[in-house]
């Protein structure tokens, strides 16, 4: 018998597999090294290895090397690159928000000891022994590696496998705030409950899709779809049920139940990394998903993700607009976002000869705005404190514009980004998904989009009203941080600004990446 | 390699404004002097290129694959646009040299986002490419938003939020226009574009003309406030300081009548022309309703406002009008309107600076303490009303005449107009400047107009006269704009039937 040995394109598949390797060697740094040194060995391996991951990723783009690697499991194209960059980009600059130890007299954003009950004595013990959590640099890095591989699947165990490995540490990174500890294990353990579910509709879909088609890879489901023997409501059904568990994890409507709470408990610098990379991540993996398996049954899913489409960014918004928490109107600002993404992906357009717009690009070019914007939001949130840590009412960021008028011009900046007011990247990202989507003929969607847009601007405004002209609160001030903060903050304001002015280069990359490999 | 003369007209306050970032604290108001003034010399330097024949269009990739450039030229509209924004720029800081400092809201700030106006108002009265035009179309609501809302009465916040978002409302049912202008360059056109040359030629399915001409026209009537949608307008202009009233009324309003003839009339000529009876009846709304609500108005600086709305329905009216006097005297009343409005509220403004509050009911007699004043405001006020002799009166005229010539009784309901002008004008001047000194009249008014108020109003009042004398200096510059839109539409004007003439 002849068993031929699998390939694995190791240099293909080398940012990968540094993030997890990475990983692993922080798992054993805090295994072998004293606790003193832990912090700093974690922040520079985290550093050090999504660098080296990046620079591994640009070689291997300069080589041009496509392709579906590791016996079809994993697809390495265009697309695929920009994801993985924007994945390592953003996982860096919100891992950094991690390790800022300056706002809060020396200790991180993280439980001293999570494991310890709240308002326990052993919680204290920790506390004045200034413990920390340095596990959860390598828990990141895990999430991070399950993300790219989640979001460049081609094979529907794989994309299994990658979403719990995405999922299992984030739902672990959510429960260790260090202040309302209560807020945040409760909001752990409904993500946990919630996300398993939606794992489990997933599954579920994946074995009547695997019953319609004979297979797990995306190619072969998209055969099947071609030549149908038998069966096409097995496979709407399985997609429905996939969709399920797809459309949680990038929280759409009716699937977002968990985004304000789980945005409000976890740590900040937390949902920040969650913000952006999730949705990412899960973007990508259902643009693929739907465009590459389901791609010739596209009539059959468009109108549903349509209605999907419009639900959740009318209810992003005008429930974004009742919020009086700033955690919360990001969580909501972001279920919107995922709203208008989605719209592009119903538009399923595809470029040709003469025509630049695709729905892939746009939705990564949206993407990058997004996430620009979202982790110099979330970094800002950290920095807006009053004596009990942060000060998440929306009421206490009255006046921050003369309290410190740089901090606050950043977050103007993003907050127009975020309402896609031009000159931003934002409105650009907004411009591309909306015509993405008429030139796939939903011009309605479109038309609903802008009303979106209208309410979600006059959601953005207030917090700059509040932030600018309202008289200072009392007791409220911006923190002094690190340049682990500072960073992100400026990055993500002036890319904000640097998409909205010059799109050009950054577009005629995006646009090359317009199709995925199948 | 021919110089971008456009591109650094727009830069050279744009400088400024980045300029003004540094900490220089006192002497931010000559440094934003002195490059308010390096525009205007730009400005004037364009004019003598444009009317020596030289050609200005520019064309850069900014995102070719999608069809959108860089792209700025300037017709004689572009132009007297442009000259009007860089003459009223310089007079606004002047006017508002006084500015005080409300928290962190210096007037280093109001400087730096006063030029960053005038930057972004004159590259969209530039562009040459939807997109482009579109970008900056929005992006000049954010000043002006920063500008209410930082400088001005205790309710300015609400005013420049009320301001934003109608603004907002309108642009974005533009972008429906301009991303299915996209759509249908590449369906008629096989690629992409957004080209002001490439699109005007395009033949669009009718209804879709129509639609999308729709979207560029609600955009365009929220800025060029029309009844219904004008109540941001009184609003901003009662909270807002008057330097940014004139900005705001002065400059960027006339974006919307500006963007209807050469976006509306330019993109859709068929659509314009079946949209025409409707705008007209609308203009004559905002006309009459504009002058009605003035004469009610118990606060100057929203009377103005009012006056303002009027007017506007004169500049639409003129557009639908659909003849050579109709349009250039629409063109032409823009550029009036900008420096008659201009006058009125910096001379309010000056009212304001003494006796601390823009009631009608606060003045009384003031014209025999100050008489100066007095009649800086009664000549800004005749102007308003378009006396013979000002530059109002020849535009409001051509306007007039314009209406006539198509249908008789739409002129004689916007004569109505002017006679109600001398009503809300006449009737200000004569509640606050005649009869008794009141007593707050004299505890308020210990001086007559200064050398800097002085200064403020004199380019006005010269500019408003030279126009009124010799209106061709303008008429000329506006002449082509309006011939080329008329021959794009493919109207002729009206010719009296043979025989009626001189019966």
């Amino acid at each position: 018998m002849n068993i031929a040995t699998p390939t694995f394109e190791w240099l293909q598949l080398a940012p990968v597999l540094t993030v997890l390797l990475v990983a692993c060697f922080g798992v054993v740094v805090e295994a072998v090294a004293p606790r003193a040194y832990r912090f700093v060995l974690q922040v520079s391996l985290v550093v050090l290895g999504l660098l080296a991951a990046l620079g591994l990723l640009a070689v291997n783009y300069a080589n041009e090397s496509v392709g579906i690697l590791a016996e079809g499991a994993v697809a390495l194209d265009r697309p695929t690159y920009l994801i993985w960059g924007a994945l390592l980009v953003f996982g860096l600059l919100s891992i950094l928000l991690f390790a800022e130890r300056k706002l809060d007299n020396g200790v991180s954003a993280f439980a001293a000891s999570a494991a310890s009950i709240p308002g326990s004595v052993s919680e204290t013990d920790s506390s004045a022994a200034r413990h920390e959590h340095t596990e959860v640099f390598p828990l990141a890095l895990f999430s991070l590696s399950g993300m790219m591989v989640f979001a460049s699947a081609t094979d529907l165990i794989t994309a299994f496998v990658a979403l719990e490995v995405m999922s299992l540490p984030l739902y672990l990174l959510s429960g260790m705030a260090r202040r309302r500890r209560l807020l945040s294990q409760e909001a752990a353990l409904k993500y946990f409950l919630l996300g398993s579910m939606s794992s489990a509709f997933f599954l579920f879909g994946m074995a009547l899709i695997y019953g319609y088609a004979g297979s797990f890879d995306y190619k072969a489901i998209d055969a099947a779809v071609f030549t149908p023997t038998y069966g096409h409501g097995l496979l709407l059904t399985g997609a429905a049920l996939m969709a399920v568990g797809l459309l949680f994890k990038i929280g759409a409507v009716p699937f977002h139940n968990w985004v304000p709470d789980v945005y409000v408990g976890a740590p900040t610098p937390v949902t920040g990394f969650m913000a952006i990379t999730t949705k990412l991540a899960a973007v990508g993996a259902t643009a693929r998903f739907f465009f590459v398996a389901l791609g010739a049954d596209r009539w059959s899913w468009q109108p549903l993700l349509a209605a999907v489409a419009l639900v959740t960014m009318i209810v992003g918004v005008v429930l974004a607009l009742t919020q009086t928490d700033i955690k919360r109107l990001l969580a909501y600002s972001s279920v919107s976002h995922a709203g208008f993404i989605l719209v592009a992906v119903v538009g399923a357009t595809v470029a040709t000869t003469s025509n630049y717009t695709s729905s892939v690009a746009s939705i990564i070019f949206y993407l990058l705005a997004y996430g620009f914007a979202t982790v110099a939001a979330f970094a800002v949130v950290t920095m807006v404190r009053d004596a009990a840590g942060e000060a998440n009412d929306i009421t206490s960021w009255a006046g921050l514009g003369q309290k410190n008028p740089v901090i606050a011009a950043a977050f103007a900046i993003v907050m127009l980004s975020f309402a896609g007011i031009p000159l931003t990247g934002g409105f650009i990202g907004k411009w591309e998904v909306f015509t993405a989507a008429w030139q796939g003929g939903y011009s309605w969607l479109v038309v609903a989009g802008v009303i979106a847009s209208l309410i979600a601007a006059y959601v953005y405004l207030k917090v700059i009203v509040s932030m600018f002209f309202a008289a200072p609160a009392e007791g409220v001030s911006v923190g002094k941080a690190g340049l682990v903060t500072l960073v992100p903050v400026g990055v993500g304001a002036i890319a904000s600004i640097y998409l909205g002015i010059f799109p050009g280069p950054v577009m005629d990359v995006v646009t090359a990446a317009s199709i995925f490999l199948r | 390699m021919t110089v971008p003369w456009l591109t650094l007209l727009g830069l050279v306050p744009l400088v400024g404004a980045g300029a003004l970032l540094l900490p220089i604290k006192e002497l931010a108001r000559y440094l934003g002097m002195f490059f308010a003034l390096l525009t205007a010399a730009a400005g004037i330097g364009v004019a003598v290129l444009y009317t020596g024949g030289a050609s200005l269009a520019e064309k850069v990739a900014w995102m070719p694959n999608f069809g959108t450039w860089w792209a700025l030229n300037v017709d004689g509209m572009g132009l007297v646009m442009v000259l009007l924004t860089v003459a009223l720029t310089p007079v606004v800081l002047l006017a508002e040299w006084k500015l005080d400092s409300v928290g962190r809201w210096t007037p280093q700030a109001f400087v730096a986002l006063v030029l960053l106006l005038e930057s972004l108002s004159l590259y969209t009265f530039l562009a040459a490419d939807v997109l482009l035009f579109y970008l900056f179309f929005e992006a000049t609501l954010i000043p002006m938003y920063f500008l209410i809302g930082g400088f001005g009465g205790a309710q300015r916040a609400q005013a420049a939020v009320k301001f934003l978002l109608f603004s907002l409302a309108g642009g974005l049912v533009m972008l429906i226009s301009v991303i299915g202008l996209y759509v249908y360059s590449i369906r008629v056109l096989g690629t992409p574009s957004y080209l002001l040359g490439d699109l005007a030629g395009m033949a669009l399915p009718t209804d879709v003309g129509r639609w999308l001409m729709l979207g560029f026209l609600v955009a365009f009537i929220v800025k060029a406030p029309m009844v219904p949608v004008h109540t941001w307008l009184p609003t901003a202009t009662e909270q807002a300081t008057p330097g940014t009233s004139v900005l705001l009324v002065g400059i960027l309003d006339k974006i919307g009548t500006f963007g209807m003839i050469k976006f509306c009339l330019g993109l859709f000529p068929e659509a314009s022309q079946w949209v025409a009876p409707a705008m007209v009846v609308l203009a004559l709304i905002s006309i009459i309703y504009g002058a009605i609500a003035a004469i009610g108005s118990s606060d100057m600086l929203r009377l103005v406002a009012y006056t303002s709305v009027s007017h506007f329905g004169f500049m639409v009216l003129g557009i639908y009008t659909f003849t050579s006097a109709g349009i250039s005297g629409s063109i032409f009343y823009m550029v009036n309107h900008g420096f008659s409005t201009a006058a009125l509220f910096l001379v309010v403004g000056m009212l304001i600076a003494r006796r601390g509050s823009s009631k009608v009911a606060d003045f009384g007699g003031v014209e025999k303490v100050a008489p100066v004043l007095a009649g800086f405001l009664l000549f800004a006020g005749l102007s308003g009303l378009a006396l013979p002799g000002l530059s109002s009166f020849v535009s409001e005229f051509m306007v007039m005449a314009g209406a006539w010539s198509r249908q008789p009784w739409v002129g004689a309901v916007a004569a109505l107009g002017t006679v109600l002008a001398a009503v809300y004008i006449l009737l200000m001047y004569q509640r606050t400047m005649t009869g008794p000194v009141t007593e707050a009249t004299a505890k308020y008014f210990t001086a007559d107009a200064g050398p800097r108020e002085k200064w403020v109003a004199a380019p006005l009042i010269v500019v408003i006269l030279i126009l009124g004398f010799v209106p061709g200096l303008a008429l000329k510059v506006i002449e082509p704009t309006t011939q080329q839109t008329m021959s794009h539409v493919g109207v002729t004007d009206p010719v009296a039937p043979l025989g009626e003439e001189g019966k």
